[in-house]
């Protein structure tokens, strides 16, 4: 297939005894993101890992940009950019430096080089920082430095390993953006990350990572209905209101509190439809109606039985 | 094609390092002259070694001034594997060769300036070497060879170990073990065991080399085990810092 930029079959990987993947299939098409979420531990970096040629594969083919990984190792490194989990920048030289190291070290970029990491500096907002060591550099500004890092040599696929991890919200808003600008160029991103919400936002397509295997594959929207537990949420504003409705939705339940109840639905509008009617019927009006959908959260309980916390080891 | 290329690039990023971390120039040049100041001005008289305690003590300051440089080089072979930044170079494909050879390269350069610093304040303090032009070159020769080998073996061992910390520790041996060779006084005047010790271990024969080449009496028995053990911890070095680099992903 040809806008396949990432094709995985059968993919096993395992450190002595302990299996870290176990028979994982998946494929990521040209310009989209495909975010591998799972909690610490599922074997997110060991895939990547394999994935990027750094890591030998035990069983499985793997192509990338095209390539096999294992026979053409040298063809898939040069179509690819990784920041992997902890920013590799090389912390006593400035960021103009680091830059220009991986220009040096990059074949590709000829010439142009200065060039190149002014229009970095310039887009990743380090100008100022520039001729600082990156070892005085803030944890938001030492991942910019990192993916810029990456881009030198316009690599098609980029694999970003937990890219947020450990970044303030505001810093991790920033990198959300610069990885849209990336989509936007048309390059190909791998994302993993333990963020529920970041999958969510970045993702056209993730898979969910489970002790090795990949227990659910689709859109965010595919794996939310994937789970029950969808639910309109009416609220009203007297108790008697609340009362009369929740007689008539018998399978509801009701917050007195806040006089709302949650009456279970697919989120279809025939069903919506049908509810609405059912209001009307007995002259009830709702002050609030909205549609709620588990978050991801909800979604990982649900599809691997256990929450995303995992012991440590 | 491109080993030799990202070899130079490789220097070139070891170099900024070192400028840019001055305890470890400290370490590897001021050090061995401040040894020697002590050495010299505060014991020199109490030792009775024959000659002048500079002309003897100088060859062994040399070797000295090799293994003070090497603590800074395990310790940044080391940040590099701990600290992320190899993947980045693997997948660029850099070779592995260009990275240690930057390092190695790198640690020799350290050693030379550190050398012709301390044999600049020898000359200072009355160092009178009998040596010829060619026995000149031949400590050039020893220095080289040695600063190579040793260089291999304090990348490997940069690799193998876990942090930047014990990396540091690990080359402490090497700079503990001049003292327990013929460097500072002769092996026949230690205490029985020590002096055995000293006398095979392998920094003697390269400093009995040296020693006699700055005299301008060269032993040619002292030069060939010499060149063996330099060659021997070379080879174990490289081969040590090949499979440790290979298997640390």
């Amino acid at each position: 297939m040809t806008d396949s930029a990432i094709a995985v079959s059968g993919l096993r990987k395992a450190f002595k005894d302990k299996i870290v993947l176990n028979g994982i299939d998946l494929e990521v098409r040209e310009g989209t993101v495909f975010s591998l979420l799972g909690p610490n531990g599922a074997g997110k970096t060991t895939m990547v890992n394999v994935l990027t040629t750094l890591m030998k594969a035990d069983g499985g083919t793997v192509r990338v940009a095209g390539h096999d990984i294992a026979n053409e190792a040298k063809a898939v490194r040069a179509a690819i950019g990784v920041t992997g989990q902890f920013a590799a920048v090389d912390e006593l030289l400035s960021g103009q430096e680091n830059l220009q190291l991986m220009v040096d070290l990059n074949r590709a970029t000829s010439g142009d080089g200065k060039r190149v990491v002014a229009e970095l500096l310039e887009r990743f907002d380090l100008v100022e920082a520039a001729q600082k060591p990156a070892s005085t550099y803030s944890g938001g500004m030492r991942r910019k430095l990192d993916l810029a890092m990456t881009l030198v040599g316009n690599p098609r696929i980029i694999f970003l390993d937990e890219p947020t991890t450990g970044l303030d919200p505001r810093s991790r808003r920033t990198m959300w953006s610069m990885i849209r600008d990336l989509v936007a160029d048309g390059v190909t991103i791998f994302l993993t990350t333990q963020y529920l919400e970041e999958a969510d936002q970045l993702a056209d397509r993730i898979a969910v990572l489970d002790k090795g295997r990949l227990v659910a594959q689709g859109t965010a929207d595919d794996l939310k209905r994937q789970i029950p537990g969808t639910h309109v949420r009416l609220r009203f504003t007297t108790a008697a209101q609340l009362d009369a409705a929740a007689r008539i939705f018998t399978d509801s339940t009701r917050d007195d509190e806040a006089l709302a109840l949650r009456v279970p639905s697919d989120g279809g509008t025939q069903s919506l439809r049908a509810l609405l009617d059912r209001l009307d019927e007995h002259s009830l009006s709702a002050e609030e109606f909205s549609v709620h959908t588990p978050d991801l959260d909800d979604v990982f309980l649900a599809l691997t039985g256990h929450t995303t916390e995992v012991d440590a080891k | 094609m491109n080993t030799k290329s990202h070899s130079l690039v490789m220097l070139r990023r070891n170099f900024k390092h070192i400028a840019r971390n001055p305890i470890s120039v400290f370490n590897a040049v001021l050090m061995p002259i401040i040894i020697m100041l002590m050495f010299v001005y505060m014991m020199g008289d109490a030792f009775s070694v024959g000659v002048d305690y500079i002309d003897y003590a100088t060859p062994g300051l040399i070797l000295l001034a090799v293994c003070y440089g090497l603590g800074a080089t395990a310790t940044s072979v080391n940040s590099d594997m701990t600290k992320g930044i190899i993947n980045r170079f693997k997948v660029m494909d850099v070779s592995r060769g260009a990275v240690l050879t930057g390092h190695v390269v790198a640690s020799l350069l350290t050693n030379l300036l550190a050398i012709a610093a301390l044999i600049g304040v020898a000359f200072l303090l009355g160092f009178s070497p009998a040596a010829s032009f060619l026995d000149w070159l031949g400590v050039a020769g020893v220095v080289v060879l040695l600063g190579f080998a040793a260089g291999w073996l304090t990348v490997a061992l940069g690799l193998a170990a876990k942090s930047p910390e014990t990396a540091g520790m690990a080359a402490v041996p090497l700079v503990m073990l001049p003292f327990f060779s013929s460097a500072i006084v002769p092996a026949d005047k230690m205490g029985p065991g020590l002096r055995q010790f000293a006398e095979y271990q392998p920094f003697t024969p390269i400093i009995e080399t040296m020693r006699g080449l700055l005299a301008g009496t060269p032993s040619s028995s002292d030069a060939i085990t010499a060149v063996a053990w330099c060659v021997g911890i070379g080879l174990v070095g490289y081969l040590w810092a090949r499979s440790t680099f290979t298997k640390r992903a």
